[in-house]
């Protein structure tokens, strides 16, 4: 079995070729995926990059990125296959009109023939466990589905098979990396939880964040992208309804660097709060906290 | 990278570590422990943060558990790797400090192990000040180093906590000084003065940097605990309870946040479950006209039977807290989730009460921010009638008096408090009227089991009364509640 990490710092690196900066767990933990052939858990707020996880990891292993999205009411025939049943009744059909329907041994042959891989239609995570070429299987939001469905999951996550009844076992032929990712809206259950590996990504430090903003944001200069960094860090530490995320403060760089900013003041961060803020009362929160600390420390700073 | 099988004591060592772990109330599986050790053997120990992440993310399947897990691995692992080998006194190798500190070159060196008495604690104050502006992390392990050994006064086998030491030499420290200086100095490199923004950006960045100075003297004085006691003895002191068990009556700062993140989900999982029921529950009664309609079809037959759609049940929630001092960290509490469960049910209701009663409902609607309508109850409801010790008697007539007709039969009602009475008349006749009334009474007690009915305390006597008392010390037996409730 060869493994396309040889160590984590490799992981590391082949993610940021690739423009995404993952940090020492990150790269840890899909380095372990790999290794010992587990699924992964990612957990953390919305817009931190779960997602992005996963298709960066498809992308620097060269693998094809097949993705489930859940949702409420997700069943068997959505995620694992379904058998084609007009292209099922168009075969018996078709033999009706043939010469001559007669005998027993005539309809088992057809009965054979309706439940052959001719009429199965693969989905998602069908179709990662017979993939022939190397494959990251994303299952999006997993905690959307209801409880009862996730028992779907188990059987692939830790075998790397899937049973139909009228087929058999189909066992993987590669075995394929996988993500999940959970916006944690409700406690998944124990047992997805000990098949896989935990992963929390949370909101990046200082330094990984600017990078970020570096690598992603054309055209966005150095000390931009730091006081972008840093006025977003102090931003949440206020607490809000929803704290900024990532995605969010690549927006609020992108739209500073379309208007031409270099240099943030308060003004400018006054008049583009609202790219990186979603609530009114967030935003008014936050342009009073920053407003305010002149006051606060007025003293202090006439002293010195 | 070729890594070599993981040696028999490193086995041992993560028995040790993952009975640790389960000690301190995390859920570690079998299956968990064994990816444990399939694990290490990929990742070598000396790579410090991977072999943590590592097994964080084959034994730690629950965010709000990671405090712990760092806790017991900085006990169990904090001896191991270069880097953290406990030097006494000494600067590391390599570490140049003479453009620190003038008129200290090579003397520094040279002394070997006397070199950290022979500073000043100005001086030391001084390289404090540099490394802190600097942001220099290097610098800062190693005055964190040298602060421990200077300020803490840690004498072996003495038996005080971790705490202590901390205490001890960040009182030396003076770190709020120290900002106050660090911002002082970034006033005068600025070129120009510094915008409200620009200021606080800047003490953002001292705030992060004089955090991570005051982990660093935490894990030095944890590091020299654990090589004075062992591992064990200080991994037991260590323990704190998870975020789901800390009581909500002695909650700090900190726990107390923490716990406010942690309702949302919860009233999230109530209303969801609520949701849930209503969609997937059983079908309604027989509906005998519309069965006998369809019967037609089949020449009066009834093969067909029809039901009539249950009715979504909507409930009204009644929510009644005690928020006098004796709960007062509990009533706080009381009054986010109050808040949490309005958001996710279209009619609650709430009031609150010391010896008189006052409803908060308008106080909670279409507000964003919790912690001013927090403010707001308790700055403005009305909820002392004579002295502002509670009195359940008298706050139960208010509510009977006022609102008693608005409790029907859809109502669940939701006393929160530890009925400490204080000797006041009872009333108990008024819950059981609120009984007959309602769909159901709640009583929820913040206080132990053992302490019901001891002193002032009457639980049992409004118990008798309600559909159900409960003992809610913590977000554990919330969750217990909440589950039961639906």
């Amino acid at each position: 079995m060869s493994f396309s990490f040889a160590d984590v710092d490799s992981v590391r690196k082949g993610l940021s070729d690739v423009q995404y900066l993952a940090d020492e767990g990150i790269a840890g933990v899909v380095y372990l995926a790999e290794r010992l052939q587990k699924p992964v858990l990612v957990e953390g707020p919305a817009g931190t990059g779960k997602t992005q996880l996963a298709k960066s990891v498809a992308e620097a292993t060269g693998a094809r990125l097949i993705r489930l999205q859940c949702y409420e009411g997700l069943d068997e025939s959505k995620a694992l296959y379904e058998w084609n049943y007009k292209k099922q009744l168009l075969r018996i059909q078709a033999e009706r009109q043939g010469e001559n329907p007669e005998g027993d041994g005539m309809w088992q042959q057809i009965e054979d023939d309706l439940f052959s891989e001719e009429f199965l239609l693969t989905r998602p995570l069908l179709e990662a466990i017979r993939a022939a070429e190397p494959v990251v299987l994303l299952i999006d939001e997993v905690d959307r589905v209801e409880i009862e469905t996730e028992a779907l999951l188990l059987e692939i996550l830790s075998d790397y098979q899937v049973s139909i009844p009228e087929l058999g076992t189909v066992a993987a032929s590669q075995i394929p990396l996988v993500f999940l990712t959970s916006n944690n809206t409700r406690e998944l259950s124990e047992a997805l939880k000990r098949r896989c590996l935990f992963l929390h990504i949370d909101y990046p430090d200082l330094d990984r964040e600017k990078e970020i903003v570096l690598a992603k944001v054309p055209g966005v200069g150095e000390s931009l992208a730091d006081q972008v960094a840093r006025i977003v860090r102090s931003v949440r530490q206020i607490e809000l309804k929803k704290a900024p995320s990532v995605s969010e403060t690549l927006d609020w760089a992108r739209t500073l660097v379309l208007l031409g900013v270099e240099h943030i003041d308060a003004d400018t961060a006054a008049e583009t709060v609202n790219i990186l803020l979603k609530y009114r009362s967030d935003i008014e929160k936050a342009l009073k906290e920053f407003a305010s600390s002149d006051e606060e420390f007025a003293v202090p700073a006439a002293a010195s | 990278m070729k890594v070599e099988p993981a040696t028999s004591p490193l086995l041992a060592l993560l028995a040790g570590f993952i009975s640790e772990l389960r000690a301190a109330g995390l859920p570690v599986s079998l299956t968990e422990n064994l990816d444990a050790m399939e694990a290490i053997q990929h990742i070598p120990i000396e790579d410090r943060d991977a072999f943590k992440y590592a097994l964080a993310a084959t034994l730690v399947k629950n965010h709000a558990h990671w405090r712990a897990f760092e806790t017991v691995f900085e006990v169990y692992f904090s001896l191991r790797g270069a880097e953290y080998d406990l030097v006494d006194g000494e600067w590391p190798e390599g570490m140049d400090l003479s453009d620190f500190v003038d008129g200290m070159d090579g003397r520094q060196r040279s002394q070997g192990g006397g070199g950290g008495e022979a500073m000043s604690a100005e001086q030391l104050a001084d390289m404090l000040f540099q490394a802190l502006m600097r942001g220099d992390d290097a610098l800062m392990r190693a005055i964190a180093r040298q602060a421990v050994q200077r300020y803490a006064g840690m004498e072996p086998g003495r038996p005080v906590g971790g705490t202590y030491y901390l205490y001890r030499t960040l009182r030396n420290l003076d770190l709020d000084g120290v900002l106050e200086r660090l911002m002082g100095q970034a006033r005068q490199d600025a070129p120009e003065q510094l915008t409200p923004l620009e200021e606080r950006l800047e003490r953002d960045e001292f705030e992060a940097r004089i955090d991570q100075l005051r982990k660093e003297v935490e894990a030095e004085i944890r590091r020299r605990l654990v090589a004075d006691r062992g591992v064990e003895a200080m991994a037991k002191t260590l323990r704190k309870p998870l975020p789901e068990d800390v009581d909500f009556m002695h909650a700090s700062r900190e726990e107390m946040m923490a716990l406010r993140r942690a309702i949302y989900p919860l009233t999230r999982k109530l209303a969801v479950r609520l949701a849930r029921k209503r969609r997937h529950g059983r079908k309604g009664p027989l509906d005998f006209r519309s069965t006998m309609r369809h019967s037609l079809s089949y020449g009066g037959v009834p093969a067909e039977p029809k039901f009539r759609y249950p009715r979504p049940a909507k409930p009204e929630i009644m929510v009644v807290a005690d928020v006098s001092g004796s709960v007062a960290a509990f009533a706080r509490f009381t009054l986010h989730l109050v808040y949490a469960i309005s958001n996710q049910f279209s009619k609650v209701r709430s009031f609150v009460f010391i010896d008189g009663l006052d409803e908060v409902t308008s106080f909670f609607e279409g507000v964003d921010d919790i912690g001013e309508a927090v403010h707001r109850v308790n700055a403005e409801a009305d909820v002392v009638w004579v002295d502002g010790h509670s009195d359940y008697g008298h706050a139960f007539e208010v509510f009977w008096e006022r609102y008693g007709r608005d409790v029907g039969p859809k109502t669940t009602v939701m006393v929160l408090g530890d009925a400490r009475n204080n000797y006041h008349a009872s009333q108990a006749w008024i819950l059981k009227e609120v009984e007959h009334r309602a769909r159901k009474v709640f009583w929820l007690n913040p206080e132990p089991g053992a302490y019901w009915d001891t002193g002032d305390s009457i639980v049992s006597e409004y118990g008798v009364h309600c559909d159900g008392v409960f003992e809610v010390r913590n977000l554990r037996q919330l969750e217990g509640f909440v589950e039961n409730l639906v």
